[in-house]
């Protein structure tokens, strides 16, 4: 936060706090490591507050549940802060001293009454306060969020007011005391960490702004880095739309599925003049791909670095030789390199990882031998001696300050732009399940007592109007395609809410129905939000509801 | 919480029973209607975890309105209380008086355990095996469709510490009001009147003191003598004075005293109490728990109970100075299920001082506060090891825990807990009464102050007596009346099924701590079980060896395994299939008794073999025997 992508805190303050928020996130069963570390607080004695407009299994654990409407996280985080600033709770001296803007941040949250947020969220004004008190009086107290608030048209907006709570309160730069963003798999804060991000090199180095960072990384390469971002994912589909981008190579995504708006998403893809596609199995990308690069499996089959939620590097070790021609992605980058006439010799992970220590200031003390030694160890690190940080942004709490002061952003509520109306009256959101990673390319491969294939799941309310029970099959129709799956009653769904997951792409192709509305500065789209139809398949017999079933019809 | 519940929904009948206890559920995610407010918000975690102590009470609501807990109740409880089915399922299952299959609402429980047993217990149920029918078989794989909801059936129970007007049962009667009454001296068309619905056992006043009247008497003085009802009368004969007594000493005072008098447990273990009262003092943490310990369930014992029934508030007033001693606001009395009357006569006993500001806030105008709530066991034996309670209070199943952590450290709720035998907490009234120098000076050196003992079998006037420490065996059984004319003394069981046989050239061993450890036997919870020569004693081993069975919570393998081999044995020596003949099915006890000894977890298994080890080793039962 504040600069560099990373959560602040360490896993071992989750089990030591006594407030966590679990904004937009299930971590019950898609941060389940994580989420003993909060099991430990709670058992402990720490509080548990769970913001999802589903009471997820994560929300069961909590001590109170806030159900807000799908993307009302604004509304909901200013008016906690209203409420936080009229009771006297803000945390003046930490404001006065390692802030700015909180002056122009307390008069955009003014006229967010408990009233006003009772009314956009659907949350009882007794329970925002009570949460916004418990929050504000707590020694330690922490935001974990994830998935629930950056897939959202406005995910900046909402991350910035999150942090917003946690300046109002200092609940930051202290042992339990945190913004934390949960990463959904064991490397995903390492893409980041690495520069795989269009506008960071690694160790979040913005080489446009600084030019001793540009010229540093211009010796070090040898070539000249031109002072513009890249590209994210969303621009990327923008250029091919528009004709700009017309070769891809795609490394370990498989954006056939993953992209909102899946029709369009395969109608690009498919038009591109050479599609490489590097990936572990033949995804559905790989499907559309001109070459296929087989590569390894990064977590038993080669060498290297990941960094978990915590921002813990910790070493990876082969474990395994890979079957057939698969290869090492190093391996096949540097092959490439060297047929497009640039030798890289053949590196070992450690040669790369030395000239990531040489470049990027925040690994530099991070040898192999200290990550083998000490278990790996937190960034930042600047050099042999220093120990890592358990975690993040003590600086705020030096006096004066050191470092840039933290700065209040003004967000304002700014509802999905797709709502429900009478055409397509629900609401459906998307998420994951704990034994499944996003598209199943992963976990596809093996079975899980607990898959049930995907469903469309439905408050016990809205399946009696429909006259529906569990299994019968719906039709599901958004703006942009539609999808047959069974219905699946789920209590912990309120009526007009309803959903579904992506896991299971290849049955029933839930990004068909997603909206491709993207925040303009993260480039992510709002997979949390689309208004759907859900129509019973009034077949006559059971075996032709069976088949409708087994063979989806997925065009619009 | 990660809660699975099931597809099944109470009935209207269970559904009261559980909201008649719990009150109306507070939103749709606790069962109720699903009502606007729940779409948006729910309140859970450790509130929600923290009321799952009222899981045994909550299945004992419906076990008494129902007569048994189905699918649906326990799901609709589970959903009440956040607890997962599969682990409320456990807990229901783990209690003998609860039943997780059907059954009629009038059951009949007959004791056929050992005491009741030298009273005819065994032609008892013969009868009405031949005339009602076979004993209700209550596991899932019983014949228990065929028996119609309306109907009553019987059950062989253990001990139901009644031993003195033995042969006893209990009979419940499931329903809006529901009747549960413990009598003795039960005849064959007693038991078939009540299993026909035409006579309800009158509760009659169990305790029938031998002693009573007696002026020497401490702990029993007021047992039949006074209205155990009413406080008017507890005070006119001594109530209350050793409260007041205790808040003049202030709580160091009151230990000192209970320490100066060496009071020593008398729940079987003999620890004493001044240190386990300091030691809960003196802990840091907050807040401190007392608990009774009133699971007065070992074959043979019945001292609780007459206390308890005779002179309900000598232990609330007892208890009250504990609490006051050691930091406690909150106690428990953990009450065996099987003692109805003691039941309803402490509840009015706690509801009458608390009207009369001897509970609740500021008790006596002291800056004071302690409060008690009786806990009802549901039918296992094993609750009545210390901590095992502590999980059946907790909600869990009542299996013992490891120690240490010691219950002055880490007991009920993980709190410091100061957890006391009955008689033991009585004895307190008596030490501030008289001083703690004066009651050391009662009994011996070692074993300080009165003792009371349950005289059952084949003696002439059974029943509780109390002498100072010191007084032999033989002069005991001569209280009693010594054994009926005409017949001899076989063996003498001390200290219930899990203490030992003497025989009966050992009457002058002196009934203490110190007396018994040297004559190798125990004391235990004050038993003292004569069988006359009439007795098949391999008979009376096979009831404690599957009492034992029975009995074991299955946790440690040692017990488990061992408890079922130890019976096994003895059926194939009592059978006349001995394997490798009499003395090797014998070596066989003594290896699994010594395994059971070393490694059980708890008391339990440690003492499931001493019965049978004291019958081999000191009756000489099975010597010269080549396998009948």
């Amino acid at each position: 936060m504040f600069g560099a992508g990373g959560g602040t805190s360490s896993y071992r303050e989750a089990e030591e706090t006594d407030v966590i928020f679990l904004w937009g996130a299930n971590a019950r069963e898609n941060h389940p490591i994580f989420f003993h570390h909060v099991l430990k607080g709670v058992h402990r004695g720490a509080k548990l507050y769970v913001m999802d407009p589903r009471r997820t299994s994560s929300a069961q654990w909590a001590d109170e549940w806030l159900g807000l409407n799908v993307g009302s996280d604004i509304a909901l985080a200013n008016a906690m802060a209203r409420e936080i600033i009229h009771a006297g709770l803000a945390n003046e001296a930490f404001i006065r001293r390692s802030t700015t803007g909180f002056d122009a941040y307390a008069k955009a949250v003014e006229r967010y009454t408990l009233a006003y947020a009772e009314q956009e969220t659907g949350v009882p004004a007794d329970v925002i306060q009570r949460a916004a008190h418990t929050y504000a009086r707590a020694d330690r107290a922490m935001i974990c969020w994830t998935l629930g608030i950056t897939e959202h048209h406005n995910a900046v907006d909402n991350v910035l007011s999150l942090i917003n709570l946690a300046l109002l309160t200092g609940h930051v730069g202290r042992y339990g005391s945190g913004v934390n963003p949960l990463r959904g798999q064991n490397n995903v804060q390492g893409g980041g960490d690495m520069g795989a991000i269009p506008n960071r090199l690694v160790g979040f180095q913005d080489w446009t702004k600084d030019s001793a960072i540009r010229q540093k990384f211009e010796k070090a390469w040898g070539v000249t880095l031109k002072p513009t971002y890249g590209k994210n994912l969303t621009d990327m589909f923008e250029a091919m739309e528009h004709g700009e981008l017309k070769a891809v190579y795609a490394i370990g995504e498989n954006p056939a599925q993953s992209e909102a708006d899946q029709g369009r998403a395969e109608r690009l893809l498919a038009g591109l003049d050479h599609l490489v596609v590097q990936d572990i199995f033949l995804t559905r990308t790989g499907e559309f791909a001109h070459v296929v690069l087989p590569a390894t499996s990064s977590w038993c089959e080669a060498e290297g670095t990941v960094t978990n939620s915590e921002r813990r590097v910790q070493r990876l070790r082969k474990a395994l030789e890979p079957p057939g021609d698969a290869r090492d992605d190093m391996w096949i980058i540097c092959q490439l390199a060297k047929r497009l006439g640039h030798d890289w010799g053949s590196p070992s992970a450690e040669d790369v990882w030395n000239e990531v220590r040489s470049l990027a200031p925040i690994f530099a003390g991070m040898s192999y031998a200290r990550l083998e030694r000490e278990g790996g160890l937190q960034w930042p690190c600047y050099d042999e001696n220093h120990p890592g940080e358990l975690f993040l942004h003590s600086r705020l709490w030096k006096d004066p300050p050191e470092g840039m002061l933290a700065p209040f952003s003004v967000t304002e509520h700014d509802p999905p732009l797709e709502r429900p109306d009478d055409e397509y009256p629900f609401q459906l959101t998307t998420g994951r399940r704990l034994d499944s990673y996003n598209t199943g390319v992963q976990t596809g491969g093996y079975t899980s007592p607990l898959r049930r294939g995907e469903t469309l799941d439905m408050s016990p309310e809205d399946a009696e109007r429909l006259s529906l029970v569990e299994g019968d099959p719906v039709r599901i129709t958004s703006r942009r395609g539609s999808v047959v799956a069974p219905v699946r009653i789920d209590k912990s769904l309120r009526s007009g809410l309803v959903f579904m997951t992506l896991h299971f792409q290849d049955q029933v192709k839930t990004n068909i129905l997603t909206v491709d509305y993207t925040d303009p500065k993260s480039g992510t789209a709002e997979f949390k939000a689309c208004a759907v139809r859900v129509e019973p398949i009034r077949a006559g017999t059971r075996a032709e509801r069976v088949a409708a079933l087994r063979d989806p019809d997925t065009s619009a | 919480m990660d809660l699975h519940l099931l597809d099944a929904e109470p009935t209207v009948e269970e559904r009261a029973a559980v909201d008649a206890f719990l009150g109306a559920p507070a939103s749709g995610w606790e069962g109720g209607e699903r009502r606007a407010r729940d779409a948006h918000t729910a309140a859970g975690g450790h509130a929600a975890r923290g009321r799952r102590h009222l899981l045994l009470p909550a299945f004992h609501a419906v076990q008494s309105r129902v007569g048994w807990i189905s699918e649906g109740a326990l799901n609709y409880i589970a959903e009440r209380l956040t607890v997962p089915p599969a682990e409320a399922y456990g807990v229901a299952t783990f209690y003998a008086l609860l039943s997780t299959v059907p059954r009629p609402r009038r059951v009949l429980h007959v004791c056929d355990d050992i005491a009741c047993r030298c009273k005819g217990a065994a032609e008892l149920c013969a009868e009405l095996e031949r005339t009602v029918g076979p004993a209700y078989h209550h596991g899932p794989e019983g014949d228990h469709h065929a028996i119609p909801e309306d109907g009553a059936v019987w059950l062989r129970s253990p001990c139901l510490g009644l031993c003195d007007q033995a042969p006893a049962a209990l009979a419940t009667v499931a329903g809006e009001a529901p009747v549960e009454r413990l009598f003795g001296n039960v005849t064959t068309s007693q038991a078939a009147q009540v299993l026909s619905g035409n006579l309800t056992p009158s509760e009659a006043p169990h305790p029938r003191l031998p002693q009573a009247g007696d002026p020497s008497l401490r702990l029993l003085r007021r047992v039949d003598s006074i209205d155990p009802e009413s406080l008017d009368s507890y005070r006119a004969n001594g109530g209350y004075q050793a409260l007041r007594r205790a808040f003049e000493l202030g709580p160091e005072g009151v230990i000192r005293e209970v320490s100066d008098a060496k009071l020593m447990g008398r729940g079987g273990a003999a620890f004493p109490t001044g240190r386990k009262w300091d030691a809960v003092g003196r802990q840091p943490v907050r807040p401190h728990y007392l608990i009774c310990n009133a699971d007065e369930s070992e074959p043979g014992t019945f001292k609780d109970r007459v206390l308890m029934e005779g002179d309900p508030y000598s232990l609330v007033e007892a208890m009250t100075i504990a609490a006051y001693a050691t930091g406690c606001e909150q106690g428990f009395i953990y009450l065996r299920g099987e003692y109805p009357l003691a039941h309803e006569r402490l509840q009015r006993a706690i509801d009458t001082a608390r009207a009369r500001g001897l509970l609740g806030r500021d008790i006596s105008g002291q800056p004071f506060h302690f409060d008690i709530e009786i806990r009802k066991g549901g039918g296992a034996y094993i609750c009545g090891e210390e901590t095992a309670i502590f999980n059946s209070i907790e909600g869990f199943r009542g299996e013992p825990r490891n120690k240490p952590p010691f219950p002055v450290q880490a007991g009920v709720f993980g709190k410091p807990t100061v957890i006391n035998n009955v008689e033991t907490l009585v004895n307190v009234l008596e030490i501030l009464r008289i001083g703690g120098p004066a009651y050391a000076a009662i009994g011996t050196e070692s074993s300080t102050g009165p003792r009371l003992f349950c005289l059952s079998g084949h003696v002439v006037r059974p029943g509780v007596y109390e002498v100072p420490f010191g007084a032999t065996l033989r002069q005991l059984i001569d209280m009693a009346g010594g054994v009926p004319a005409g017949r001899s003394i076989q063996a003498i069981l001390l200290g219930g099924a899990a203490g030992g046989f003497v025989r009966p050239d050992e009457l002058d061993i002196p009934l203490t701590f110190e007396g018994a450890r040297a004559a190798g036997t125990t004391l235990g919870s004050g038993v003292i079980m004569v069988f006359d020569d009439t007795v098949d004693m391999v008979d009376i081993l096979l009831r404690i060896a599957a009492f034992f069975r029975d009995e074991s919570c299955g946790q440690c393998v040692p017990c488990r395994v061992g408890t079922v081999r130890q019976e096994e044995a003895l059926h194939r020596i009592h059978a006349g299939r001995s394997q490798g003949g009499v003395p090797g099915e014998v070596a066989l006890l003594e290896e699994i008794g010594l395994a059971m000894k070393d490694a059980s977890i708890c008391g339990l298994g440690q003492t499931a073999y001493a019965a049978v080890e004291s019958a081999v080793k000191r009756l000489h039962l099975f010597n010269g025997a080549s396998g009948r």
